[in-house]
């Protein structure tokens, strides 16, 4: 073992249904993924040189050693990630440098998240409690609670403002148009039995559905729930020496990068989620040298319609300025140019924190293996993972279908 | 009238004419409204204050009709082009909450109202922007 310039691989992937387990715990969720992403490496916890382990919620009770408790205690180095919504795919990058580094041969990562129905998530102890006598407190000497009174910092809110702010950029993007991002991501949802919902729903439906935050509808805002991705990562040296199964279903990591908010001004007040994501996929094309037009599939992060959209433009599938567009002719659309979120995206296929970036790269690496079933992209061959959380942390991998 | 203060300390109500300050880079011009251990675009430690213009346009907005806990709804958030440079998130108000009432470059203005009072009488005065 030694640092290299080789690729890393994934070797095996696994991901449970997304949805809602009250009879089970977080670590039966991960525990599920591993062992079953293990079998798909056709390799065991004993081949294991690292564990990233990922949970956003229980980020303060070691995860990986909880997890390491039920599937095997071999002494390896864990570590235990939180990053928002990127915390799965930051556990996945960290066994990806861990590999990269020399460290390690073959690693596994997961990630992993049991919210149950918790409703406006961060709503919850932001009430508008006055103080018994006002004080000046923290960075800005708030005396109250200010969400509401001063904007909002809530989750469909910023993620409204962002797509509003693009519309106003690039006019000609209006509700109805981001509108149809959900509705093509609850049609994608019903071929895929993984989905939390799987359910269609009309554009009509989905425009008149419960207003949150304009014009993102309830119909167009991710749910919460429970599930768990995992992936067995192995060096490009370690993979030659596997069996001819395992290196014919191993995909390539072409590109892996990861970004943080670059300083500008409305950062300051609210998070640009635009910038980084941008940064971060222009530096996965140019590692890969891969155009965005050669993609057989993406699966982006749609935790609001508003959100989806735009990062058609972030990511370079559509020319600037014409997301609206896109979405109008189709592109996006699992027969359309560039496939976006096949697998019913967070929209549908739901978003349990810290499994969704894991869950992401399975869902291409799936395609890439041709055993997406019903809903298989044909001869896919490139595909491109995108996650945010806000803060911002954004990570953008390129997968790519390759032998060696 | 009891004692009023400002809801957040970027806000400065001076009798006749409240307005928002920002603690300004000495260096590069970034502006911030919180405290700053150094600048987060370039880097140095030096800080001036500076009087902010009370007019600007929207850049954005939403219409919030879901919220947290006792908060009314519905309200438009939106973040606002300062005029002569700045950028701020505050509530419009003193508008009907319609994405047909609300426009993307609509001239606003700064304006004052009372949020809250403690067991004092104090009285919490935020900020929000009005059609100008």
């Amino acid at each position: 073992m030694s640092a290299n310039g080789d690729n890393v691989w994934i070797l095996g992937a696994s991901m449970t249904r997304f949805g809602r387990y009250p009879d089970k715990d977080l670590i039966d969720l991960g525990a599920e993924a591993a062992l079953d992403a293990l079998d798909d490496a056709d390799a065991t916890i004993h081949d294991m040189d690292v564990l990233g382990a990922g949970s956003l919620l229980d980020a303060m009770s070691g995860v990986g050693q909880r997890l390491q408790k039920q599937i095997g205690q071999t002494g390896i180095p864990v570590y235990n990630v939180a990053n928002a919504c990127a915390t799965g795919t930051t556990a996945v990058r960290t066994v990806f440098m861990a590999i990269k580094a020399g460290e390690a041969d073959m690693g596994l990562a997961v990630g992993m998240e049991q919210m149950g129905k918790q409703g406006l998530l961060g709503a919850a102890g932001k009430a508008r409690g006055d103080k018994k006598v006002y004080e000046p407190q923290g960075r800005y000497g708030s005396v109250m609670g200010v969400e509401g009174i001063l904007g909002t910092g809530l989750m469909p809110g910023v993620f409204a403002q962002a797509g509003m702010e693009y519309a106003h950029e690039h006019g000609g993007v209006d509700f109805e148009q981001f509108a149809k991002v959900a509705e093509k991501n609850h049609q994608h949802s019903t071929l895929n039995p993984l989905a939390q919902y799987q359910k269609p729903f009309t554009l009509d439906e989905i425009m008149n559905a419960e207003m949150m935050s304009y014009p993102n509808t309830l119909l167009m805002c991710c749910p919460t729930g429970d599930g768990a991705a995992a992936l067995v990562l192995v060096s490009e040296e370690k993979l030659k020496a596997l069996s001819a199964d395992q290196r014919k279903r191993a995909v390539k990591i072409s590109a892996s990068v990861m970004t943080s908010d670059e300083w500008t001004e409305s950062d300051q007040v609210q998070p640009d989620v635009s910038t980084l994501t941008r940064r971060a996929a222009d530096q996965a094309y140019e590692t890969s040298g891969i155009d965005p037009q050669d993609l057989d599939l993406v699966e982006l992060h749609d935790c609001f319609a508003t959100a989806e959209l735009i990062h058609y433009d972030n990511l370079s599938l559509c020319a600037r300025g014409e997301a609206g567009k896109f979405i109008d002719e189709g592109g996006p659309w699992r027969d359309g140019t560039i496939p976006v979120n096949v697998s019913g995206g967070l929209i549908s296929k739901g978003h349990p924190i810290g499994a969704t970036g894991a869950a992401n790269l399975y869902e291409v690496a799936t395609h890439l293996r041709g055993e997406a079933g019903d809903r298989q992209v044909e001869g896919a061959k490139v595909g491109l993972t995108h996650v945010i959380g806000l803060g911002s942390a954004c990570a953008v991998h390129v997968l790519e279908k390759a032998t060696v | 009238m009891g004692k009023q203060v400002p809801i957040v300390d970027y806000l400065v109500l001076d009798d006749d004419a409240p307005h928002l300050v920002a603690t300004v880079c000495a260096e590069c011009g970034a502006q911030y409204f919180d405290r700053r251990n150094a600048c987060a675009k370039c880097g140095k430690g030096e800080f001036t204050t500076e009087t902010l213009p009370s007019a600007g346009t929207v850049r954005s907005f939403t219409i919030v009709n879901r919220a947290a806990p006792g908060v009314p709804t519905p309200y438009v958030s939106a973040i606002v082009d300062l005029d002569g440079g700045g950028v701020v998130k505050a509530n419009v108000v003193n508008i009907e909450p319609s994405p047909d009432q609300v426009r993307f470059g609509m001239p606003v203005r700064l304006t004052t109202f009372v949020a809250g009072a403690d067991e004092d009488g104090t009285e919490a005065v935020a900020f929000g922007y009005e059609p100008a």
